[in-house]
């Protein structure tokens, strides 16, 4: 006996050419994150490289005040160098334009999934499948419906990367809120907080570590992101590494790929010591 | 007194099927045939009571009693199945979540067993946060924040936070902050039962020195009967989420109203609670104004005591008497009883503390005299109706 193959790919396919009527939907998406990404990537452009790798060092130095830091200055500074030296600079900022824009939506998206996930029971159940089907999907997949509404170019590598890289941030938040003692939420209601007074006064600050290792990991999440996103046109550094594999060029792929390690490090300790800032 | 807080008819059920558990609860079944029958829990079973203003009333059980629930459905942070609570006749259970709000802000403060102290906040925040939720300035609520601070005894501390204090300091954030906002009504869960002895004491003693000057009506709830026959003006005993006995500390000793209060007593140190009133014995005493030696000498042999108190027309006192002396002036005829009355007897007054007796009465053969403000005689001290009432004895006159 045959059984008939149930038609899931003609369903989905007819579901994404039905979006794809949604254009005008679609295209004001893309202009307002295209306004982002060139935000960010004109302050880069505008920026002398010897500025740059100052701000960084300085910010460094800033998140780092009270702990140690001059082996990360100084790795920063021969890390950024030799970007600017293997002439991927212009690359870095591009990458980091995708990783920040990336992020940002991340934060103001996720937080706030984050914190209703753990209001309500509701919104956590039904999330929480969402996030795993975000996570385990292979990253390839949401590159094909995502060309299809975005076109080609950074924004669909920012949504492919804020998809891949989003859930680490709203779980951690969700956790975060959860994990604020019982005993001191109560006494919040016991002095007639409103619950918008518990979150900002009580929740969040007590959640806040937690949250920031969130956002730390999604930063990380949308780093792997990056070649991924440079096969439907997001430029940068994993431009170069898929060049590089198209070439067979071990060389260029490497430096590439270190060069995504250097920025990964210094994104990785900066966020780190925002997190670990102590009274 | 006025009733500050009244409490009728309050219950608490835990569980799923809380109507038909209401229901078995209103026909008289039991507690443990409820949670049989619908896996319901009698958190809190019917409680009726009213707290006077200023009074310390203390809420007493074992882990287990209702004793934190009950003190939560007062206000509300866990909902009541039924009953009512009313605060200056404001019937909490029938206000709206707002209301609440406003009265949780205004009326009352909390202090919590484990503190409940931000670690994200100073000290001065931390006491400061009533005020901080009421939206009060940031000038008002610092400066109140540092006096109820100051008023707990913590000084210079405003800047530090809770886990760079110890215990019992972080317990004085807990009451500064409840006091920073200007409660009337004080809830304290077990606020001082995570001290250790000393500290607890120390915290006991500042209450009862606070509440001297501010006379706020507070609700403690402990499971240390020491310290609520310590603190408490009276005290509600609880069990299974019902109300066994309520009334003063003295009259919980001297008249338990079960077998279960009388095992919960057993151990106490009665010293510290029992007072010279409940300890005296009726004294024999003769009037001077219309009774001579021979008349002394009498009563006594007939009481078959070796001194007698003496007292004027209204019973006040007047002085003691020898049978020794009593006898010699008999002797020697005469009738002058004043000449012989000693005034230098041991004097008490009625809300003593037995013990602060307890070294002195050992020492002294005369029993003590009680007189009240006016020097009016009420009553002896006797060693041995002493000793009787710390081994838990009914005193008998």
């Amino acid at each position: 006996m045959q059984i008939e193959k149930i038609p899931l790919a003609d369903w989905i396919n007819s579901l994404v050419d039905r979006l794809s009527h949604f254009a005008g939907f679609f295209n004001s998406i893309t202009n307002f994150f295209q306004t982002i990404i060139n935000a960010f990537q004109a302050v880069f452009d505008v920026l002398p490289e010897w500025l740059f790798i100052i701000l960084i060092l300085g910010l460094t130095y800033w998140a780092k005040r009270d702990s140690k830091k001059w082996g990360l200055l100084i790795f920063e500074l021969f890390g950024l160098l030799l970007i600017w030296n293997l002439d991927y600079w212009r690359d870095m900022t591009q990458t980091l334009t995708l990783v920040l824009t990336s992020g940002l939506i991340t934060v103001v998206l996720g937080v706030p999934l984050g914190i209703l996930m753990a209001k309500s029971r509701i919104t956590d159940q039904i999330v929480k499948p969402i996030l795993d089907l975000m996570q385990t999907m292979p990253a390839f997949v949401y590159l094909i419906p995502a060309v299809a509404f975005f076109g080609i170019g950074m924004v669909p590598g920012v949504l492919a990367s804020v998809i891949f890289a989003m859930p680490p941030t709203v779980r951690m938040t969700n956790l975060g809120i959860r994990q604020v003692p019982a005993d001191l939420i109560e006494a919040a209601d016991a002095y007639g907080a409103t619950s918008w007074q518990k979150l900002l006064k009580v929740q969040l600050p007590l959640a806040k570590s937690t949250l920031m290792a969130g956002i730390n990991q999604s930063l990380m999440l949308s780093l792997s992101m990056v070649v991924i996103a440079s096969m439907i046109g997001a430029l940068g550094l994993g431009t170069q590494v898929y060049f590089a594999v198209g070439r067979n060029d071990a060389g260029a792929g490497f430096t590439a790929g270190i060069a995504v390690v250097i920025l990964a490090i210094i994104l990785d300790r900066i966020t780190q010591a925002f997190n670990s800032k102590r009274h | 007194m006025t009733v500050k807080v009244e409490v009728r008819n309050l219950t608490k059920i835990f569980g799923k099927r809380i109507s038909k558990a209401t229901d078995l609860l209103a026909q008289g079944v039991s507690k443990e045939e409820i949670l049989e029958k619908t896996g319901a829990t009698i958190g809190v079973n019917k409680a009726s009571f009213s707290i006077n203003a200023g009074e310390i009333f203390v809420i007493m059980g074992l882990s287990g009693s209702g004793k934190s629930t009950l003190i939560r459905l007062i206000n509300r942070l866990i909902e009541p199945t039924e009953g009512e609570v009313l605060i200056d006749d404001l019937n909490l259970t029938a206000l709206d979540k707002k209301s609440l709000r406003n009265v949780r802000r205004k009326k009352l403060g909390m202090v919590f067993q484990n503190f409940a102290l931000f670690p994200h906040k100073t000290i001065l925040q931390n006491a400061a946060f009533g005020l901080e939720i009421q939206g009060d300035s940031q000038d008002t609520r610092s400066k109140k924040a540092h006096n109820a601070l100051e008023l707990v005894g913590l000084h210079g501390y405003d800047d530090q936070y809770p886990d760079q204090l110890s215990g019992g300091m972080q317990q004085r954030v807990g009451l500064a902050r409840a006091l920073a906002s200007d409660a009337e009504v004080l809830l304290m869960d077990e606020a001082f039962s995570a001290l250790d002895p000393l500290n607890r004491k120390a915290m006991q003693d500042q209450l009862l020195e606070l509440q001297n000057k501010m006379h706020k009506t507070i609700i403690f709830i402990s499971h240390d009967l020491n310290e609520s026959l310590r603190i408490g003006d009276r005290i509600l005993i609880m069990r299974n989420g019902s109300i066994v006995q309520i009334g003063e500390p003295e009259e919980i000793l001297t008249a338990p109203a079960n077998e279960y209060v009388e095992r919960f007593i057993e151990d106490v140190d009665r010293t510290k609670v029992l007072t010279v009133n409940s300890v005296m014995t009726e004294a024999t005493t003769i009037n001077i104004n219309k009774s001579g030696p021979r008349v002394a000498l009498r009563r006594m042999q007939e009481n078959s005591i070796s001194s007698i108190y003496v007292v004027d027309d209204d019973d006040r006192f007047v002085g003691f008497a020898d049978a020794d002396d009593v006898a010699t002036l008999i002797r020697q005829g005469s009738k002058d009883l004043k000449s012989i009355l000693k005034t230098e007897v041991p004097l008490t007054t009625p809300d003593t503390p037995v013990q602060d007796l307890i070294d002195k009465i050992s020492n002294t053969p005369i029993p003590f005299a009680v007189l009240d403000n006016e020097q009016h005689l009420l009553g002896i001290i006797l060693r041995g109706s002493v000793l009787s009432a710390i081994a838990g004895n009914e005193v008998t006159a």
